[in-house]
């Protein structure tokens, strides 16, 4: 275990981490507000998904001003339903996050898998699968999103809808996003076919199936989490868009679009509390997961060097 | 020089022959009509773009006060009780160019009582229609309709050849999803002509220049662009930068913003509309709650403790800020039957709220669907939304489902929702349009809106009743006692009555009427 960290330590891959001051601080700011969302039960003032704990006449209080009716203070202030601003950010937070990892981790398996399948059988598989892709790839994501959001919801009886908005989002998302995964490992797994040691693995009888998983796989892998960390910063931007547009997360169960819908209406009237620290969290959390993404894929491009 | 002489002259020529500089109108609010058919469905924004376009025998003007349209004078026979006679108006021609007569009322009347019609219950007490010449038509109905004039106002009148000619006999049947000519097309007798329409997104009327009213009527604005805005900040945000000239609803924050602007201005005034939340209390067992072979809303005491739990005041004062009247009672101050006791609003108690729904034997609470629109009331979701959270805290977990109104409505209709909100505004202003549209038990030719599946069948003997009841003080002493029945029974939870905001530009002139039409005929603009 030492060794490994000593190994870590002395990387390549450290020692540019260590130099780069963006590097770093994304890092930190997307640890620091992943710890927050995951601790939000303990962190966040109130809980805001239970609505029976919700008064509503603490709706629209400023931030750090008692409420004239109640009392009661607000860090961040309350929206119209009186709920806590700081604690829903917590929990919303944590249905961005959410749902983003689980989406792309969804995109992922589907992407690796499809484009292995597409460089290792190739023939009429390969075309099949890589045209299906252009198709997809010609239609905005976030279209592609709405779509299945749409199909899916049509299909889920009424009293389930709720329960399955997020599992919804998430499919839609992940369904959205797979073909940048499965082009990059199509295009990684061909190049590594030609190489000798799969030559070599063939001869001495390895399967089909035993090459892709063993030995092409964990070569295409480094390219592959590179992508993930991009796209996950994109899935939240998406989660976060179709919440916007009200297609996403209930509305008693606020992520962080929805919280941006719902102050977006008061925008006029002077609240402005209610959509600015969700749109701060918001951009927050993307631009340090994104920052870091770019970090990662200039370190793993050979053309870029390591800086 | 000469040929400059000749282009100004034409110029001015062209300017004298199109008579007034055209004045539009840019109109925008939150929902669109549903359909152009005027039978299809009783819905207050369709009913306000239709009426621009259709006209009925006897219409309303701006301060809800009854005048002469397609019919120039109406009461009932001298010789038989139950006939009504209408005279209707001469020279009268459609926007076609069709000439309007009594076959052309008579039709209609037989269209709006026909099944997929939404308007046959303000005609429930009509025997028969008929003409009797061509510009006299006459009503017989079952037994005496003292009221039977303030039952027209919404009956628009199409023309039969029309409605021949393009296949649109049979009322529009929105509930299963039908699409007709009439549906996308019109030809009334109105004050504008339809020129185009996408549903949801643009409807383009022009003003009809062969109106029989030109000169009774102001009939300035020449020309009316119509845009379904849903989303407040943007309807805010057009009326501010210009874009459209009046909006029917501003949003209740924004009321200072607008008014304080230099050069629009808000109007207000008390509208004759509830809002209230109905329940499902016929069914023996319920699809969207988690309790097995009970209905837990068919329980009285559940109903009063949800009755207790709603803080109207808090709505009042936080999502409506100031701009709405609780409500007591699911009828709107205007109507013939309201009290002042039948209106005082329970006062909010979550205490008993709780020990009702203990001996009701739900101590631990149950988990519903609540189906919601969220453009069609002022801050509907919102209120869901509250509700929700006011519920919550007597143990009911309350699954929210905000819609529009266009897949809303058809779920009370269908009756697939157990739980939903509405909104009703009453044209006759009278107790027995909610009587025949919500509190009769379902059927054919009544009780169309009533979602909550109550049938009491003397209630229904008492509401039948009143159509031909003459004795005013007698009608009204039937009214009092349904009314008492429908509190003690708690059909309905009512919220509030609304309150409107009309915002527009300094240049429009008008008064707010309290049903929320704006009748384009009476504004006058600079």
């Amino acid at each position: 275990m030492k060794k490994m960290i000593r190994e870590f330590i002395e990387s390549n891959f450290f020692y540019s981490f260590s130099r780069t001051p963006v590097a770093i601080g994304s890092f930190l700011t997307t640890t620091i507000l992943i710890l927050c969302a995951l601790a939000a039960p303990i962190l966040a003032p109130y809980s805001p998904y239970d609505p029976a704990t919700l008064n509503l006449m603490n709706g629209f209080s400023a931030p750090l001003a008692p409420n004239s009716f109640t009392g009661d203070v607000f860090v961040f202030g309350a929206d119209d339903q009186g709920r806590d601003i700081l604690s829903t950010i917590l929990f919303g937070m944590r249905i961005s996050l959410f749902v983003g990892f689980s989406a792309v981790l969804f995109a992922m398996i589907l992407g690796v898998t499809l484009g292995l399948v597409s460089a290792m059988v190739g023939g009429v598989v390969d075309a099949v699968i890589m045209r299906v892709a252009d198709v997809q790839l010609s239609f905005p994501s976030i279209l592609i999103a709405m779509l299945i959001f749409g199909i899916a919801k049509s299909i889920t009886p009424p009293e389930m809808r709720n329960q399955m908005a997020i599992w919804v989002l998430i499919i839609s998302i992940g369904l959205s996003d797979w073909v940048q995964f499965a082009r990059v490992v199509r295009g990684s797994a061909m190049v590594e076919l030609q190489k000798e040691y799969v030559e070599a693995a063939k001869l001495i009888g390895v399967s089909q199936f035993g090459i892709s998983l063993r030995h092409v796989f964990p070569n295409v892998l480094p390219s592959v989490l590179v992508i993930a960390t991009i796209s996950l910063a994109l899935a939240i931007i998406s989660e976060a868009t179709l919440s916007f547009l009200g297609v996403g997360a209930p509305p008693t169960q606020p992520s962080l679009g929805t919280l941006i819908r719902i102050g977006q209406g008061f925008l006029f009237s002077g609240e402005w509390w209610i959509i600015f620290f969700p749109s701060i969290a918001l951009l927050l959390l993307a631009l340090s997961v994104n920052l870091f993404g770019d970090w990662l894929r200039n370190t793993h491009n050979p053309n870029m060097g390591i800086k | 020089m000469k040929k400059e002489i000749i282009l100004f002259s034409s110029l001015f020529l062209v300017m004298m022959a199109d008579g007034a500089v055209a004045k539009t109108l840019n109109w925008a609010r939150a929902g669109d009509s549903l359909t152009m058919d005027p039978h299809a469905q009783n819905e207050g924004p369709t009913h306000a773009l239709s009426s621009q376009i259709y006209e009925p025998l006897i219409q309303r003007d701006m301060s809800g006060k009854q005048v002469a349209a397609l019919a120039t004078e109406w009461g009932p026979s001298k010789e038989n009780p139950n006939v009504w006679i209408f005279k209707l108006r001469q020279g009268v021609k459609f926007h076609d160019g069709a000439e309007f007569d009594s076959e052309d009322v008579v039709f209609s009347f037989n269209r709006a009582m026909s099944p997929n019609s939404d308007m046959k219950e303000l005609l429930s007490s009509v025997k028969e229609v008929r003409a009797a010449g061509k510009f006299r038509f006459e009503i017989e109905t079952n037994g005496p309709n003292p009221i039977m004039a303030a039952n027209l106002n919404d009956i628009y009148i199409m023309d039969k050849g029309w409605a021949e000619k393009n296949n649109s006999l049979k009322v529009q049947d929105v509930k299963g999803g039908e699409d007709t000519f009439a549906a996308k097309n019109t030809n009334g007798t109105g004050p504008y002509k339809l020129i185009s329409r996408v549903p949801d997104s643009k409807t383009v009327l022009e003003k009809n220049s062969d109106y029989w009213g030109i000169g009774q009527f102001p009939l300035e604005i020449t020309k009316i662009n119509y845009t379904p805005i849903k989303n407040a900040a943007t309807r805010v945000a057009a009326l501010l930068s210009g874009e459209v000239d009046f909006i029917q609803d501003v949003p209740v924050q924004d009321l200072t913003r607008v008014d304080n602007d230099s050069g629009l201005k808000v109007i207000k005034a008390p509208q004759n509309r509830v809002i209230f939340l109905g329940m499902n209390q016929g069914y023996g067992d319920l699809k969207t709650d988690n309790i097995q072979g009970k209905n837990p809303l068919a329980d009285l005491r559940v109903r009063q403790a949800m009755n207790i739990a709603i803080n109207r005041t808090a709505i009042q004062k936080i999502v409506m800020r100031g701009q709405s009247i609780p409500a007591g009672v699911a009828m709107p101050p205007f109507v013939n039957g309201w009290t002042k006791q039948l209106d005082a609003i329970p006062s909010s108690n979550l205490n008993d709220a709780k020990a009702l729904m203990a001996a009701a034997g739900y101590g631990d609470g149950f988990n519903i669907t609540l189906n919601c629109p969220n453009d069609r009331y002022i801050n509907d979701e919102a209120i869901c939304q509250a509700v929700v959270g006011m519920f919550g805290q007597i143990g009911i977990k309350v699954n929210l489902d905000a819609k529009p109104k266009a897949q809303h409505f058809p779920l009370i209709g269908k009756l697939e929702t157990d739980f939903y909100m509405l909104g009703w505004g009453v044209p006759t202003y009278d107790s027995e349009y909610i009587f025949n549209f919500l509190v009769h038990t379902k059927g054919d030719k009544r009780g169309s809106w009533n979602g909550t599946r109550y049938s009491n069948s003397e209630i229904d003997k008492k509401i039948v009743s009143l159509a031909s009841q003459t004795d005013l003080k007698k009608r009204d002493a039937i009214i009092a006692e349904i009314w008492a029945q429908v509190q003690r029974d708690l059909l309905y939870l009512p919220i509030h009555h609304q309150v409107l905001n009309w915002g527009m530009a300094k240049k429009v002139q008008t008064s707010v009427s309290p049903d929320d039409r704006a009748r384009f005929k009476y504004f006058t603009i600079k």
